[in-house]
This record gives structure tokens, sequence and C-alpha cells, in this order.
């Protein structure tokens, strides 16, 4: 009898663990259902060539070319990755194989910590410092691609550093201590030896910062100046598919709100194709292990 | 090819430049904010920013309101995954949509609420369209956190309660999930972080208002919105670095709390 | 005849397609001590496991045969708690749960339902002084478990078996991770607890079940080569595999 009870609570609990494992299943599909639902009509009506190719945004005379926006986001994400990356890698190295034990781990807290920071001070950040700075070099006030990029390039450094490390600690001892008895310097070993075997892994740092950088809205709101044309200058404004939304979703109705989920939809494909190339990276991953 | 012995001088050089300009940032980054938030602020004038307290007071709503609808969710399902499922399709899907709502950008999040909670489901601008849309932002964070939490605990205590006659149930609740209770404390913490610094996702869905909320029905500003329109609208970077400071003070709390909680996981599981 | 207290006939198990062990029959008289030996992968542990039906946990196990305790089949005519409940065990290394050494014992009679406080202080301080541990830790029951030594968290898994008053204790190389002193108060309980329970112990040292058994089953590569009373099996082995392992050839 009360063995008997013990089963079925075992039943009625494991279905409720279930439940909460499919939430996250049906999370990502209302979402993808909701943007696309709205998003794609909007597509339709305006035209998938002028929405992706026309270079005039303006709602109130019935344009929406989403052009600039699309480049706006290629430039600052590769601006960022320009920044970031270098300087994240070599980061990694030095945490992972030149830093004694205790400024390791004060490295790892400092990246913990550089991870936590909310994106909107970091915005707020670049707008107190760097936006001045550039304008005091380049003129023009400041709010630009450039700016955008460093901000960017800051914010992603946690999750280079982070991966990357791992991938770097996680390539076998044996490789390491065989180059160097081979007389191998620690350079030469790090260049040649552990950054080659922790490719796939580095590589995926590199993809989840993209998606950090592309998907990043109110740090790049705050300093990007948000024109939406497409730069000709490092200091020149520019918007972002994310700031297009962010800027305009509170007051926009109708073709306008429509045409905002539509810059949902582009930015979702980006998405889309970075999480398949980090399905890539993680199963090379896998397999080396 | 071969790497001289200048190009490896040069290439050691550059590894601790990387990492003194990662250092810089960080003391530059809360340097920057903290002196000129905390040290040189004018308090008369931070104290009468009557955004400050009602924002602070929706921000604490949200986090509260979003972690308690998440938590047995996502620890529901970490340990769905860690103990009952079997590995197959379906978890595997389960593990896909996870780390795919990881992934999506925290605006998408902002125009799903913004449609779904505060449209169709008619909850209008408020702390509770805020809160649900930020519980889904934060699920595969206390997924995966608690998921490593759950790892941790050795399958040799599992064994040894199993051995004594306890069921799988028991053994979950009254030995497992005890064991790894500081990892679950830390996915709940980083969570809080997560949702205090939310600004776009947020910002569609609770709205704007400068007051406090009357009930969670009602719409009001987070902290971070409030930095947001401080500095957008360039209203007074004084109060702007004030309220960044507050938000700073938060993460950094956050940081320390998670780093204990991580510690007393290694002597629980080595003893001593 | 004294009826068996477990008997197992035509024991085959399997993890997915490998199989462990073919058509073991071996049967436990009860207030004995038997000690499983042989060299590691020859399916000693394994075979333990099923005793309990722990290997049941493991994805992909398949157990066919039958195996009986007290005439009952354990597959068929009661489920693994019940099972479990009859059957400790005392594992390898000493795995006591993250709470204090109170807990740890009171943690299988809570299982089966006892609330009274009084009713389980009685069983703490009964379990711990079998155990032979009731002095070292009667000060200090609220301290954490993983604060005792190696072969104290040891004896602390024995009394936490102890506690849901088994009839059989299964214990799977208990002294392999203790040092030389600690492993000799395991053995000396052993031979204590052989008074009121059949123990059926893994071991991989041949000088271990030479002082504490009464029985030596040889295990080789997932057969039961031979099994009978320890002293005829050192002494004057039958099979020239078990006097090759005795004597130290493999293994």
């Amino acid at each position: 009898m009360k063995l008997n009870r013990k089963k079925i609570y075992e039943k009625i609990n494991e279905r409720l663990l279930l439940i909460c494992g499919l939430i996250s299943i049906i999370a990502v599909l209302s979402i993808t259902i909701f943007i696309f639902s709205k998003g794609i009509p909007a597509i339709k009506e305006i035209g998938l060539k002028e929405f992706i190719f026309g270079e005039e945004w303006q709602p109130t005379g019935g344009r929406f070319g989403l052009y600039p926006m699309i480049v706006g986001s290629l430039y600052v994400t590769l601006g960022a990755v320009m920044i970031g990356v270098p300087i994240g890698i070599l980061t990694a190295v030095f945490i992972s194989e030149l830093a004694p034990k205790r400024v390791a781990s004060f490295y790892r807290r400092l990246v913990e910590l550089l991870a936590g920071i909310p994106s909107v001070v970091y915005g707020f950040f670049g707008l107190a410092t760097i936006v001045p700075a550039i304008d005091l070099i380049f003129g023009g006030g400041g709010n630009s691609l450039l700016a955008a990029s460093i901000i960017l390039g800051i914010m992603i450094l946690p999750t280079v550093i982070s991966i990357s490390e791992t991938s770097i600690k996680s390539v076998p001892m044996e490789l390491r201590e065989g180059s160097l008895a081979l007389g191998a310097s620690d350079i030469y070993t790090i260049f040649k030896v552990l950054i080659p075997a922790a490719r796939s892994g580095i590589l995926a740092s590199i993809v989840l910062a993209i998606g950090r950088a592309i998907g990043e809205t109110m740090a790049v709101i705050l300093v990007a100046g948000n024109t939406p044309l497409i730069p000709k200058a490092l200091a020149e404004r520019i918007r972002t598919l994310t700031a297009n939304i962010a800027l305009e979703m509170g007051y926009a109705y109708g073709l306008h709100q429509n045409a905002l989920f539509a810059t949902g939809v582009i930015l979702f494909v980006f998405i889309i194709v970075l999480n398949i190339l980090l399905m890539k990276f993680n199963k090379k991953v896998g397999e080396n292990k | 090819m071969r790497i001289t012995k200048k190009g490896e001088e040069n290439l050691r050089l550059y590894i601790y430049i990387s990492a003194l300009i990662t250092l810089g940032i960080v003391l530059w980054i809360l340097g920057h904010i903290l002196i000129n938030g905390i040290i040189k602020v004018d308090w008369k004038v931070a104290l009468e920013d009557k955004a400050i307290l009602p924002s602070l007071i929706n921000t604490f709503y949200i986090v509260l309101l979003s972690v308690l609808i998440t938590a047995p969710i996502g620890i529901g399902a970490a340990i769905y995954l860690n103990e009952y499922a079997k590995e197959g399709k379906f978890v595997s899907l389960i593990r896909y949509s996870t780390q795919s709502l990881a992934g999506i950008p925290s605006i998408i999040f902002g125009l799903f609420g913004m449609i779904f909670f505060v449209t169709n489901l008619k909850l209008k601008w408020s702390i509770l369209s805020g809160a649900l849309t930020l519980s889904i932002m934060i699920l595969p964070i206390i997924i995966r956190t608690t998921e490593e939490a759950l790892k941790t605990v050795p399958i040799t205590l599992k064994e040894g309660s199993l051995a004594l006659g306890a069921s799988k149930i028991e053994t979950i609740y009254k030995v497992i999930l005890p064991t790894a209770l500081p990892g679950i404390m830390v996915s709940i913490i980083l969570s809080v972080g997560r949702v205090i610094g939310e600004t776009a996702a947020v910002y569609l869905t609770a709205g704007m208002v400068p007051r406090l909320a009357s009930s969670i029905f009602d719409s009001g500003r987070t902290l971070s919105v409030h930095l947001y329109i401080l500095a957008k609208e360039g209203i007074s970077f004084e109060l702007a670095y004030f309220t960044a400071s507050i938000l700073i003070i938060f993460i950094l709390i956050i940081n320390i709390i998670s780093n204990c909680l991580g510690k007393i996981v290694n002597k629980k599981l080595k003893g001593n | 005849m004294m009826m068996a207290k477990i008997d197992v006939t035509n024991l085959n198990l399997c993890y997915d397609k490998v199989k462990v062990l073919y058509s073991i029959n071996m049967m436990f008289t009860a207030n004995s001590v038997t000690a499983l030996i042989g060299p590691s992968g020859c399916g000693k542990t394994s075979f333990l496991r099923t005793l309990n039906r722990l290997n049941d946990t493991v994805p992909g196990v398949k157990v066919d045969g039958t195996i009986k305790l007290d005439g009952l089949n354990i597959y068929k005519d009661m489920d693994e708690i019940k099972l479990r409940k009859k059957v400790g065990m005392v594992f390898q290394k000493p795995n006591p749960f993250p709470m204090n050494i109170y807990d740890n014992v009171a943690y299988g009679p809570k299982i089966h339902g006892i609330t009274n406080k009084k009713i389980l202080n009685e069983i703490v301080e009964r379990s711990l002084k079998q155990a032979f541990l009731w002095d070292e830790v009667k000060d200090r029951l609220s301290k954490s478990a993983l604060s005792l030594s190696g072969g104290q968290q040891q004896r602390l898994c024995i009394a936490r078996a102890l506690a849901v008053e088994p009839e059989v204790i299964l214990m799977d190389e208990p002294t392999s991770a203790l040092d030389p002193i600690a492993t000799s108060k395991i053995e000396e309980l052993i031979l204590k607890l052989k008074e009121s329970y059949t123990v059926i112990i893994v071991t991989h040292s041949m000088q271990q079940a030479a002082r504490i058994s009464d029985f030596t089953g040889f295990f080789l590569l997932g057969n039961l080569v031979e099994y009978k009373e320890t002293k005829k099996l050192f002494k004057s082995p039958d099979d020239d595999r078990t006097k090759g392992y005795i004597n130290g050839i493999f293994g």
C-alpha cells in the first residue's frame, strides 16, 4: 500500500519534471513563431528585395529599406571582433599558460566581473569617455561606428577569454610536454601546438562573441549615433538592426511596427546561422576529445 | 614554419600587453563609474532624484517575480535532464532549445514579450509582463548552471542512498539536491544579475514611467532603464553616474556571493 | 540441510551487448562470511551489485536467471526498495552523505517511515555501537560526517547500512581505500557482524579472504570457477586456474 503510493509519487514527479524540460522547447518555438508571423507579412508587403537592399528608411514616407542597418550591424560586429578577439585570445593564453596560479585566478574573477556588468552601463561608460575622445580626435560629435566597435569589442572580451581559456587548458598535458621535451620554447608551444589544438573551442568563442555583438542593443544605441545611413568612415554615425527596433518600437504602429518585427526576423536569421556554425564547432570539440 | 627568437619575444610581449589591456579596461570602467558616481557625486543632487528609489523597488519586484517563476521550472528541467532523461532525440531537442534560448538577443525577447504578454495576453506594460519576459531569458542560465551543479554530485552518494532502500525521488530530494544546493544558488544569483542589468527586453515590456508600480499589473521603470533614459536623453550625467554605480555595486556583490558559494561547494564535497 | 539465505541459479548478466556473467550458480548460508575473489574485471563486483539490484540503475543492463532471498525471487516477488531494505551495501570508497553524523545514520530509518525522535536516537546509538564507532563520535554527532577519517567514514557507512536492520550485508572491497590499521578494525567488525548477519564481501586481497571468510568463490572472466569453504579452497583448489591465481601466477 505504502509502496504503491511511493510509486505513484515517483510517476507524478517524473511527469512534472518532464513538463519543466518541455518549457524550453515551447519558449523557443513560440518566440520564433511570433516574430516570424508578425514579420513575414511585412516583408511581403514591402518586398524582400526592397526591404533588404533598399537604402532608405523613412517610416513616415512609407520607405522601409533595411540595408543601412544590415551593413551597420555587420560593420560594428566586424569592428568588435577585430578589437576584442586578438586581445581576448592572448589574454586567455596568458591566464592559461603564463600567469602564476594566483594571478590566473584573479584574472578569472576579473573576467567574470566584466561579463556581469550590464550592457547599459557599458553604453553609458562609452558615452562618457570614448565618444568625447573620438570627437576630440576626429570631430563630428564622436557618436560613431568606431565608438560602437570599441565598446562592443570590450563587451565580447569575457566571452572570448573564458571559452578560449577553457579550450586551451583542456589541451592534453602530453601535447604540451611533448613539445617542450623536444626543446621547443613555451611561446613556440603556445602558438604552434596549443592554439592549433584548441582551434575548435577558440572558433566557438568567436562565434559566440559575434552573436553577442550583433545582438547587443542598449550599449550600441548610446554610442552609435543611430543615423540610418551607410557609414563612409569610422567616425561616422551608424544604426544597427537592434537599435532600429529599440528606438522606434515605442511609438510604431501598423506596417511600421510590423517592419520592426521584420527587422527582428533578419536579426533572427543571423543568429540561426551563427547557431549552426556553433553546433559545427561544438561537434568538432567533441570529436577531438 | 619557424618563429625567430625575435618573433618569439614579440609574441610574448603581445600576450603581456593584451593581459594588461584587459586588466586596464576593467579597472578603468569600475574606477571611472565608481569615482564619478560615489566619490565625486554631489549627494544633494543624487538624493533629489525622485525616480531612483522607485526604480530600485521596481527592479526588486521584477527580480523576485522572475526568479520565483523560473527557478522551479529551470531546476526541474535540470533534474529531468540529469536524472531521468535517457540520451536521445528528445533530450537533445531540449538541450538544443536551451542553447538557442541563450543565444537569442534580448531585444528579440523584448519584441516577443511585447507582442505576447503585453498585447495578446493584455497584461499591458507592467511589472508582470517584464518579469514573464525575463523569466524566459534566465531559463537557460538556471537550467545549465543547475545541471552543472547536479553533475558534480558523485554517483557514489546516489548509489549509497539507493542501496539503503531509498526511492529515486527520495534520493533526488534528500541527497542530490541538498548536496548541489550551493551550485543551484549560484544559478539563481547569476540570473538575478542578469535581470538587474537587463534593459532592452524590460523597457519594451515593463514600460518607462518613473514611478513606483502600485501592483505587478502596473508599469514602472527599472534601475537600468532609468540609467538608459538618463544617458540617452542627456538629462544628467551626474545622476547617471550615481545610478550606474548602484548597478555596479549590485554586480560586485553578486560576484562575491557566487564565488563564496563556489568555495562552499568544494568544501562540501571534499570535506573540511 | 539449512535453507540458503540467498540462492542464485543460472545468472547471466549483460551490459548492452557485452556479457559480464556466465550462468552463475551460488548459495549463501545465513550467518556466514563469503568472500568473492578474482582479478579485476572478472565480474565479482557486477555480481555483488545484482544481489541488491543496484545494477538496475545502469542503462542497458540485462539480467537473466533467478536470485532468491529466503525463497522469494528478488526480481518478481518484491520491489527493489523492499529488497534493499533487507540487503544493505557498503561501497569501495566511503560515501557518507554531506550531512552530520547523526543524519547519516538516521537517513535510512527515516526513509522507511520512522519519525519518532526517541526511536531514531536509539537506532543511531545502537548502529554506531555495532559499527564500533560510538565511542569515537558520541560527543560530536552533529559534526559533518566528512570531518571523520577515512576508516571512521567507512565504519559510519557500515553503521548507516545497519540502521535499516538488513539481513544481508554486501561489501564491495570495503577496505581498499583504507590504511592497514583502519583495515584491521573493519575486518574485526566483519567477524563480529557474522553473528547476526549474512555477509558477502568482494575483495582483491586473498589474505583478507583467508582471514575473515568462511566460504570463498573465485571468479574469472565472468565465470564462477570454484566455490567452497575458504580453508579448502586455499589449501587444495580443484581447478588449475584457481591454483594459478592463489599462487600469484596471474591476477
